[in-house]
């Protein structure tokens, strides 16, 4: 599939803000069975300084510095990226029983990055009601991905799509406690679950093409940025969950990279110095191309 | 035997025998004893030291250590116990018997600290690069990531020469088995070395007998290379790279430390909003504007300086400072990242990794230590937890090592809890019984557990030791080993040489580049605010002294104890003075106060220092302003600051002695002001930074004056009444000399206005004040603008020319209600540029804009298909 996604933030100031530094996540990685043809972050006003890094995880990172008064600014980004074909079917008979000796046997590269990501994180802490949660369904089921999609499952049938509820703040202990979330914290969850069994779980940032209700014409910027996951088996390798949605992504789903968790690429990230109080308001656009 | 040090020109090789006041008590006990050894022998390199203090005896010893004390409290050495910048500073405490190595033990040592610095920044090198150790299976991969000084944000970034690691600091103890033991390794920003350096200045001072044979290793050589490796480090710069160390303030537990390096090593002293990244470059804010910053020592934990990448919440960082980094522009010292080797869990690997990497063991030993993230360790770990050490392989702030030996059996099982519930993230070690050395506690020798801290630093691509170091030694007997704070008994720290060393000046040649450098004298923004505030607060002080120590004495004049007019006059000058200090209600009541109350309203000014505007308070925000900028008063300048702290101390100790025994207290305070001021005027250059204290002195005192001059010259009085006050406010201001000779004993309003109001020669007069004022700024840096003058010019200037063109006799003539109205106007209108004056200051060269704060982007919603 071929995808134009444009994700536009807007920052209005209440006073003149003097300089800012700011990290962007918002171009899509070449690997992960997508490839990214044509990527322009446009920033508006000019930065005195745009500079672009692969992070530690391999993702395209951003810096920009604003360094004049500005009371408005606007950040682009807009990537052409074809999605190939995704096998979202791949079997893993990997068992978590006998994953440490199945993962001695990889190259020490798979096996630095495997623990890289079954290790806690900033938002991701080892908690005794993730280990909990996560129980019944390591005990039902041997197999790696069987019991991660079991979890995927009990997610989304036990808990509720709230946007009102969370804030970037809110912690993944209340998340448990009310069951209601949005994607991020769905894919923190079976993130952390995963990891109580010292299974490889990383949080994955990205796009998924949005289909009108039938009869109805797209609107514009209705799109969003989106979150979900991926498991480490030892013998399929890594294997993508969205639990918001309770399915394997196919090929509507856009990557902008992963981490540990949100923490490690928020799209968009910055220091301010004046500004007052700031209003900002984000549109995202995935709109299929030569369908 | 090797040695050629003074010892044995002096010492009876077999028989030293102990004066009693040494032997008596000293039982080194079943540790290893640095003097003494197992047949109760004083061993060699210790002999000569002991005969001579033998010698000396406890007295003269007693007395060395006082003088020590005095000299640290004098030279402000202080460490703060709980980083408050004027309430629970610890003078620091040197004990006179140093701890002493012989040459044949620290040349090991030395080689042994070097190899380790080595395989430090091989191993710093891999685990941001490429991490062979991981992927070899020399490291375990969760020991490194579970680490929270491994900054995955410095990731794969590396220092242009190769050199990770500049300066390093190894805390080492004496094991049982007489060789000296690794305890925990320094790799962010290691403390101790200017302690170390003071150490031995004032040792140099009070036992200046050892050192005249140059048997002792000099340290200053140490410093000499540390500050060529600083000035040749290979930045982007082709000049010398302008260097600056970065503190995390005056709250730290070591800024004695930070601004005393820093002044040491003639390097500005910043804190992170003094610093302001611009297009990936990095800069200091300075008077004359942005300057270039090339490299930054650090003195600040690594996840704090950046709160764009690293710490969000950190304050004391540098918004963009890992991107500057990273795109080579500013080199930090020592790299931010460096915290990933302050890891314990890294000892039981060091032995394979040297061998791996240097091909030969390691030559400094630790205490045996088990990581916990591996299950026979972590399982011998749990079941022996009733006797080992555990530590956390990361320090967090206020972390602390447990003791299994002396848990209880629940504290035991909590901890093992914890292990369990994150393995990786603990180790266990072994508790050792390290050696003591003799120290000198209440007149008597005794044996107390001592640890030295070492210090390396890098310079053409080699790492060098510092011949000497800190050592430290617990202040109890039972306790096993000094706290790595520096909270106990500190000691210098002697390498007897095998052949006299020649003396080496501490004293650098500076290359004409690094001269010029200096001359152009970067003031930060900050230190000129603090400079203007310490001179602001000087003046304030003495201003207030001086109108309470007026009020006393004409309290005090029991002469005119019925004469009517002089209670008025009394009551009028108490009045003015609580108008003026803005202390109110002070005497500002309905009623006269009663002498009673008038006491004790003079005795809350004189020692309540939760008073705004009370000369304890202004005395707390003096010294706190001149803390600020530590680094750039001489030692001369702090004895006196000391001292006006120490004796107002004892004069707030004791407030219930006769209010009128305080005119000899702020006799004493006014003189003492007199002489910090008078040493700042003879010792300090005319840079920026003296204008600034001189300006902040102009304002304060003009402002003083007509404050003073609106509450007692404006209302009309009689004529004895305004005679008295007319006197009494000459007296105040020091002029009542000057107004004698002028005019005998013709005391008139008009005088007085000529020579406290226009008198451009009396430095007391407000004329003085403007018209120094109006050179200070002139010569303060701006850039260049079409315009002539400034705006505080501008101000100061319409101050300057009102007050010039003021005709005496006109603003003399009362008018029929009001008094002196057109004086009143006149007082008004240099008092508003006064204040604008400050102001305009403030605004152009003091504020830091405005502090960051995180862009945090809301959640976005996200469609649920």
């Amino acid at each position: 599939m071929n995808y134009r996604v444009i994700h536009r933030t807007e920052y209005e100031y209440s006073d003149s803000a003097n300089v800012c530094h700011n990290l962007a996540h918002l171009s899509p990685r070449q690997d992960a069975g997508q490839r990214c043809n044509s990527h322009f972050l446009s920033v508006v006003p000019q930065p005195s300084l745009l500079d672009e890094r692969i992070d530690h995880f391999g993702n395209r990172t951003f810096y920009f510095s604003i360094e004049k008064p500005h009371r408005t600014m606007v950040v682009t980004a807009t990537s052409l990226i074809d999605t190939q074909a995704r096998n979202n079917t791949a079997h893993s008979a990997s068992s978590w029983k006998t994953f440490g000796a199945e993962l001695d046997g990889r190259p020490p590269r798979d096996q630095l990055i495997a623990k890289e990501f079954s290790l806690e994180s900033p938002l991701i802490p080892r908690l005794e009601q993730l280990r909990h949660y996560a129980e019944p369904s390591f005990a039902n089921h041997d197999g790696i991905l069987a019991a991660a999609m079991d979890i995927m499952r009990r997610i989304f049938n036990e808990y509720t799509y709230d946007p009102a509820f969370t804030t970037l703040a809110t912690p993944l202990r209340d998340v448990l406690e009310h069951k209601r979330g949005v994607c991020q914290d769905f894919a923190h969850l079976a993130i952390g679950c995963l990891r109580s069994f010292g299974i490889p779980a990383r949080y994955i940032s990205g796009y998924l093409e949005t289909q009108p209700p039938p009869g109805q014409a797209k609107l514009v910027g209705a799109d969003a940025s989106h979150a979900w996951l991926s498991v480490y088996t030892p013998d399929a390798g890594w294997i993508e969950l969205d639990p918001t949605n309770n399915q394997r992504p196919d090929n509507r789903y856009i990557v902008i990279g992963w981490g540990r968790d949100y923490s490690d690429l928020p799209p968009l990230k910055g220091v301010i110095f004046g500004g007052g109080t700031h209003n900002m308001k984000v549109s995202v656009d995935v709109e299929p191309l030569n369908r | 035997m090797e040695h050629t040090c003074f010892v044995e020109t002096q010492a009876n090789q077999d028989h030293v025998a102990l004066n009693p006041f040494t032997a008596e008590g000293y039982s080194a006990g079943s540790s290893y004893d640095e003097m003494w050894d197992q047949n109760g022998r004083i061993r060699p390199h210790w002999q000569g030291f002991m005969q001579a203090i033998n010698k000396l005896g406890g007295p003269a010893l007693s007395k060395s250590r006082q003088e020590a004390r005095r000299i640290f409290r004098e030279n402000g050495v202080s460490y703060n116990v709980y980083g408050d910048p004027h309430g629970h500073q610890r003078t620091w405490d040197l004990d006179p018997i140093p701890f002493i190595i012989s040459s044949e033990d620290w040349a090991e040592i030395e080689d042994g600290l070097i190899q380790r610095a080595e395989l430090m920044n091989l191993i710093l090198a891999d685990l941001y690069g490429q991490q062979k150790l991981i992927q070899q299976g020399l490291l375990p991969a969760e020991l490194v990531l579970g680490h929270e000084g491994y900054l995955r944000a410095c990731d794969q970034f590396r220092q242009p020469n190769g050199m990770e690691l500049h300066d390093f600091a190894v805390d080492l103890a004496r094991g049982p088995d007489g060789r000296m033991w690794v305890l925990r390794d320094y790799a962010q920003s290691p403390a101790g070395i200017g302690y170390a350096l003071e150490n031995r200045t004032v040792m140099t001072r009070i036992m200046p007998q050892f050192f005249q044979d140059g048997h002792i290793h000099r340290i200053s050589f140490f410093f000499r290379t540390l500050r060529a490796g600083l000035n040749s480090l290979p930045t982007r710069r082709t000049e010398q790279p302008r260097i600056v160390v970065l503190t995390p303030g005056p709250y730290s537990e070591l800024y004695f430390e930070h601004a005393y390096l820093a002044s040491y090593l003639g390097y500005p002293l910043v804190q992170g909003d003094d610093l302001a990244v611009r297009e990936g470059h990095v800069w200091l804010k300075t008077l004359d504007g942005l300057q270039p910053v090339e490299v930054i020592i650090r003195r600040l934990n690594d996840r704090f300086c950046d709160p764009l990448e690293l710490a969000e919440d950190s304050l004391l960082g540098v918004a963009g400072l890992l991107q500057a980094a990273r795109m080579g522009n500013v080199m930090i010292v020592n790299p931010l990242g460096s915290g990933v080797l302050e890891n314990p869990g890294l000892i039981p690997f060091l032995p394979g990794i040297s061998r791996y990497y240097l091909g030969c063991d390691l030559k400094l030993p630790s205490a045996a230590t088990w990581w916990c993230g591996q299950p026979t360790e972590r399982e011998f770990v749990l079941e022996n937890i009733h006797k080992i050490i555990i530590k956390p392989i990361y320090r967090a702030y206020g972390s602390t090592s447990f003791f299994g030996a002396m848990a209880s059996r629940d504290e035991c099982e909590t901890m093992r809890q914890k292990i369990r519930a994150h393995p990786h993230l603990y180790v266990g070690q072994e508790q050792v019984s390290f050696s003591t050395a003799p120290c000198f506690i209440k007149g008597r020798i005794e044996p107390r557990h001592t640890a030295i801290r070492t210090f390396v630093t890098s310079h053409e691509g080699r790492f060098h030791v510092m011949k000497g170091g800190l050592s430290r030694a617990a202040r109890d007997r039972g306790v096993s080993a000094p706290s790595r704070h520096f909270d106990n008994i500190s000691k210098d720290t002697w390498i007897l040489a095998t052949r006299p060393e020649r003396h080496v000046s501490l004293w650098l040649q500076p290359t004409t580049q690094e001269m010029a450098i200096e001359r152009s004298g970067m003031l930060a923004s900050r230190a000129a605010e603090n400079l203007y505030w310490t001179g602001r607060y000087a003046e304030r002080l003495e201003g207030t002294a001086r109108i309470l120590r007026n009020v006393i004495m004409q309290m005090n004049r029991v002469e005119e104890s019925g004469n009517e007019v002089h209670q008025e006059l009394i009551h009028l000058l108490q009045k003015s003075l609580t108008s003026v200090t803005e202390m109110y209600p002070g005497f500002l009541t309905d009623t006269p106060l009663t002498s009673q109350e008038a006491s004790t309203e003079i005795r809350s000014i004189m020692s309540d220092e939760n008073r705004m505007g009370s000369i304890p308070n202004l005395l707390g925000s003096l010294t706190t302003s001149a803390y600020m900028v530590r680094d750039r008063w001489s030692m001369d300048n702090w004895r006196v600051l000391d001292g006006i702290k120490n004796h107002w101390r004892n004069v707030q100790s004791n407030p219930h002695g006769h209010i009128f025994s305080a005119i000899y207290e702020l006799d004493e305070l006014i003189t003492s002001l007199a002489a910090f001021m008078g040493l700042n005027m003879e010792s300090m250059t005319r840079e920026p930074g003296w204008l600034m204290l001189d300006s902040g002195r102009r304002i304060e005192r003009g402002l003083w004056l007509i404050r003073m001059m609106k509450s007692l010259l404006v209302p009309q009085r009689d004529d004895l009444l305004q005679h008295m006050i007319l006197e009494s406010l000459l007296a105040t201001h020091e002029s009542l000399i000057t107004h004698r000779r002028r005019y005998r004993s013709y005391l008139q309003l008009q005088t007085t206005l000529d020579v406290l109001l226009i008198d451009e020669t009396n430095p007391r007069a407000l004329a003085y004040q403007l018209e120094r004022l109006q050179r200070d700024l002139g010569r303060m840096p701006r850039p260049r603008l079409a315009t002539k003058f400034s705006a505080e010019e501008k101000l100061v200037l319409e101050a300057t020319t009102q007050l010039r063109l003021v005709d005496l006799p006109s603003i003399t003539k009362p008018s029929a209600e009001n008094g002196y109205q057109k004086l009143l106007e006149l007082l008004l209108f240099i008092e508003s540029r006064l204040m604008s004056t400050s102001e305009t200051l403030n605004h152009f060269y003091f504020s830091h804009a405005q502090g960051p704060r995180q862009l945090i982007p809301t959640r976005r919603k996200t469609e649920n298909l």
